[in-house]
């Protein structure tokens, strides 16, 4: 199978019609797989044995005719909970860790007969934005091997960039699905803050992750997002009340549609590559029959500051449960208590997150939680008030999604501070806690550049109507990498 | 130099809800270690906390009881630290707003006046496990994590430790009564803290301040204050001046002890919890908590004086505990006197209880068993004397008092055709007493008393028989 050819749909029909079995489909993913990972590294575990076992058993029971999803390979981001399957968030503290129970998206995942491949690369604890901060490995861009997948989500984007599978899981707590979406030419949601259910996402920034789908097309993306959503009673911070169809609107077009344009978001340090390509999406939109114009999101230039220290202070408080006393990796050299919580936790870490845990626990120190943690709630609430003045007269709002193309592999790792400026784009769609899709916009010397479509809270559908609207009228999507030459 | 006092309580209260704060783990004291956890109690990656409404609602409850104003806006914070206890290394509490403050409570002090001690907040947290070290090894039991726990911080309004006692022991009462926790101080669902300080009288600064920890029993936290408050005083008399520290009770020499020093105050790094969004709480539902509220032990007091005729000291004693009072009340409710069930309970039933270290609960007692039994003895189907064997027979095995007398053949015998022929035939065995009787001696009837009620087993009803008996001496 080859799912750069075959959209959802095609697989689905063959699925139905049995002239393809579930469990066909996934022995040929995973051997394909096998292959094409050794030149990109996206995968941390394979769950090769359960996955053919629930194929099979999916096709005992049949393919449910109304489920596009039954039967269909997926890929999950490390951080996210998976009964009896090795989580360990690309961290050597959780080298060796188990979880008995799954995360309210996996078994809306399994309810819905979706076949887990295995488990994909990611920055620790989901802190980077080039997946080279994982412990283990790391992940290669499928478009050139030279260049990082983006990140944190980088092993899933490159997973569905290469055409390994077709869906993949990731988080996003500051750009980490729709900067790898981008960075991979592939389509990356952040649903809105409490769209998904968190139980059973290893908390970086509580008040910013959410879960969202990778796919190959923004139909695909649309179709995963319905069955991931809804209120869940263990996470009290999910919200329900909102569930739409999200494929419903894909064929109304765009005509009518008022979008804004950030004059922040195309300034200096974006690559003018970049620049060009969110151009010629306006340009584009226009004629489609949408009005664009010049809007402003005036606090977006503390938006990097802000989450940085909001992310790293909830940060630093969420991972201090890795202690090593009850789970995961307890330091052998250890003689006493101090020692235990010290020397994991040393040993454990790589530099980035403990970057991030001192700078979170500074930032939360008495003396300077007034300075820092609590102007930059401040901060936030101004952002959002930036989206909200937007949203009075504005559908949805375009943009890049990082300010380059994907970047050499070693190339940032020196400088935290020119990564973390990579984030300017993508933050505050965090920070105010609303929905955004990156989907293929362009390419600059081969790479890929996406666009970001912002959208107000609860709103996908009106994101997935736009996108679906422009992927039809380009040809970006149908574009698929070369995995690193011609070998 | 003449000292004052000033003392200030912080109390912790374990709430007695089902399930736990922010887990559905069962909330129960003395199981298998670990037995009631889940890997939200764990600190598991990936878990998040869902707020018990429940617990919030006993929060509520507590501060209305205690005459607190409850805050419109909550929201949970985080308070950070390592501790093997500690699973998150988080404890989640309420550290910007409480959710109850400005309250108070009216004490009683031993010289009949009354004091109104203010409290200052009452906020809602999570309790952490508990550690044990044997030999070699710590254990860890998460039974305990995350029992919701209230935090009472008193205002520094007690003057003495005499003070202080009542004023928990007040405390005590009203949460008890307000039906939220057991206070089992025993059972660690009651804890004490206490901050005592002198300085000399006129002074307007407080004196530096030392904190008493992990107090056994009210009666400890008073001698403990006692003795921290000569302490003190000796200290300053002899030049030298009050270390903040924290100390502890040694209950064997009645002193305190030397636990910590205090230098500086710890940061824990408070941030507002995300995993829980604010909870808003409406002038409605405050108001619909307030009406949950059971009436409390002052109010109880003035009603068994007013409306059941108790006096005041009858009513105070029944009032210590809720059990009782409840107990109390349900047995009058059954038909029994007021006046005898008040008795009977601080009599007889007291003392059971305590011989036999039980609370009624462990009883077979019934609050019907007892107003039947009470009313057999008003209406003379039981003597007293038979009542005390019908009281062990329905507080150990709970069986119907009435039927029971009657089966055994315990029945009181007062029909004086029955009771006659064996007067008579008393009378003729016992010239010598008919011929004291007349000369005037008292005793004499106590014996022939006595006699009937050898005959009868104890059956005979000595009222009656006395009567009787009068009647027919003075016929000869």
């Amino acid at each position: 199978m080859n799912f750069f050819d075959n959209d959802l749909t095609t697989i689905h029909n063959q699925l139905v019609n049995h002239e393809l079995t579930s469990y066909e489909l996934t022995k040929q993913t995973i051997e394909a797989l096998k292959a094409t990972d050794q030149k990109i590294g996206a995968f941390l575990t394979l769950d090769e044995e359960n996955a053919l076992a629930t194929a099979k058993a999916i096709d005992e029971k049949g393919i449910d005719a109304t489920n596009l999803l039954a039967g269909i390979p997926i890929a999950i981001k490390d951080n996210i909970m998976t009964k009896n399957l090795r989580t360990t968030a690309a961290s050597k503290i959780l080298e060796n860790f188990t979880p008995v129970y799954d995360a309210t998206v996996m078994e809306k995942v399994h309810a819905n007969d979706l076949v887990v491949i295995g488990k994909t690369n990611m920055d620790e604890f989901a802190m980077g934005g080039s997946t080279e901060n994982s412990a283990f490995k790391v992940t290669k861009n499928p478009w050139d091997t030279t260049k990082v997948p983006g990140g944190s989500s980088g092993g899933s984007a490159a997973a569905v960039s290469a055409g390994m599978v077709p869906f993949a899981l990731g988080s996003d707590t500051g750009g980490s699905i729709r900067q790898p979406a981008s960075f991979t030419g592939v389509v990356g949601m952040k649903p809105t803050y409490g769209r998904i259910s968190r139980w059973g996402l290893i908390a970086f920034g509580s008040s910013l992750d959410q879960i969202g789908p990778f796919s190959r097309s923004v139909k695909d993306n649309a179709a995963l997002l319905n069955v991931l959503v809804g209120e869940d009673k263990r996470d009290g911070t999910s919200v329900g009340g909102h569930e739409a169809d999200f494929t419903a609107k894909l064929d109304a077009g765009v005509k009518g549609l008022r979008i804004g344009l950030p004059k922040e978001y195309l300034g200096a340090g974006v690559q003018q590559e970049v620049k060009d390509a969110i151009l010629a999406a306006a340009a584009k939109y226009r004629e489609l029959g949408a009005t664009v114009d010049e809007v402003s999101l005036p606090h977006s230039k503390y938006g990097v500051a802000a989450y940085y220290i909001i992310s790293s202070s909830e940060a630093s408080s969420n991972l201090q449960r890795f202690d090593g006393i009850r789970y995961g990796v307890r330091a052998q050299d250890a003689k006493n208590l101090d020692d235990v919580y010290v020397h994991s936790r040393t040993q454990g870490f790589g530099p980035e997150v403990k970057r991030r845990i001192m700078l979170g626990m500074y930032s939360l120190s008495a003396g300077y939680y007034d300075a820092y943690f609590k102007k930059a709630a401040q901060v936030r609430t101004l952002m959002r008030q930036d989206f909200a003045n937007i949203f009075k007269d504005h559908d949805l709002i375009l943009g890049p999604v990082a300010p380059t193309t994907a970047y050499g592999i070693g190339e940032d790792v020196t400088d935290p501070l020119t990564m973390y400026a990579g984030d300017v784009l993508s933050v505050p769609v965090n920070l105010a806690g609303l929905p955004g899709l990156s989907l293929p916009a362009g390419f600059a010397n081969g790479l890929p550049i996406g666009m970001q479509l912002i959208g107000k809270s609860f709103d996908e559908t009106t994101l997935y109507q736009a996108g679906y609207a422009f992927e039809q009228a380009t040809d970006f999507h149908k574009q698929v990498p070369t995995l690193g030459g011609n070998d | 130099m003449n000292f004052e006092t000033t003392i200030g309580l912080e109390v912790h209260v374990e709430l007695k809800t089902k399930s736990k704060m922010f887990s559905p783990s069962a909330n129960e004291f003395g199981d298998t270690p670990n037995m009631n956890t889940n890997v939200i109690d764990w600190g598991y990656p990936g878990v998040l906390p869902s707020v018990n409404k429940g617990a919030l609602e006993y929060g509520m409850r507590a501060a209305l009881a205690l005459n607190a104003t409850i805050a419109k806006e909550n929201h949970f914070d985080r308070k950070n630290y390592f501790y093997p206890d500690n699973p998150k290394a988080y404890q989640i509490t309420q550290f910007e707003q409480p959710i109850g403050h400005d309250g108070w409570v009216e004490v009683e002090l031993e010289n009949g006046a009354t004091k109104k001690i203010g409290i200052e907040e009452l906020h809602l947290e999570e309790d952490a496990g508990k550690n044990t070290h044997r030999g070699q090894n710590s254990y860890v039991d998460l039974n305990r994590q995350g029992t919701p726990l209230i935090e009472i911080v008193s205002k520094p309004d007690m003057a003495s430790p005499e003070e202080a006692y009542q004023y928990l022991e007040t405390l005590r009462q009203v949460i008890q009564f307000s039906g939220v926790s057991d206070v089992k101080m025993e059972e660690g669902s009651l804890r004490v803290d206490a901050n005592i300080s002198i300085r000399p009288v006129g002074q307007k600064e407080y004196g530096t301040k030392t904190e008493l920890k992990n107090i056994n029993s009210f009666n400890y936290l008073r001698k403990g204050l006692e003795y921290e408050e000569k302490r003190q005083a000796q200290i300053l008399l002899s030049g030298g001046t009050i270390r903040q520290e924290t100390r502890g009770y040694n209950e064997n020499t009645g002193e305190t002890v030397l636990q910590r020093v205090k230098e500086g105050s710890d940061d824990y790094r408070y941030f507002p919890e995300p995993d829980i969004p604010p909870i808003h709480i409406s002038d409605d539902w405050i108001a619909e908590v307030r009406r949950s509220i059971p009436e409390m032990p002052a109010a109880r007091r003035q009603r068994y004086s007013k409306e059941l005729g108790l006096s005041a000291a009858d009513a105070a004693v029944l009032t210590q505990s809720l059990e009782m009072a409840d107990f109390f009340e349900a047995t009058v409710a059954a038909g029994a006197d007021a006046k005898l069930a008040a008795n009977w309970l601080q009599g007889e039933v007291s003392a059971y209880l305590n011989a036999e270290k039980l609370e009624l609960a462990g009883t077979a007692l019934t609050p019907t068993n007892l107003a039947t039994m009470i009313s057999l003895i008003t209406d003379g189907t039981i003597s007293s004397k038979i009542a005390k064997k019908v009281f062990k027979e329905i507080i150990t095995k709970g069986t119907e008092p009435k039927q029971w007398v009657e089966a055994k053949g315990l029945v009181q015998l007062s029909d004086p055709a029955k009771l006659l022929p064996m007067i008579t035939e008393i009378l003729d065995n016992n010239q010598q007493s008919i011929t004291d009787f007349k000369n005037g001696k008292d005793r004499a009837i106590g014996f022939l008393v006595g006699q009937i009620m050898k005959q009868t087993h104890g059956q005979a009803n000595p009222k009656v028989v006395n009567q009787l008996l009068i009647q027919e001496l003075k016929k000869r």
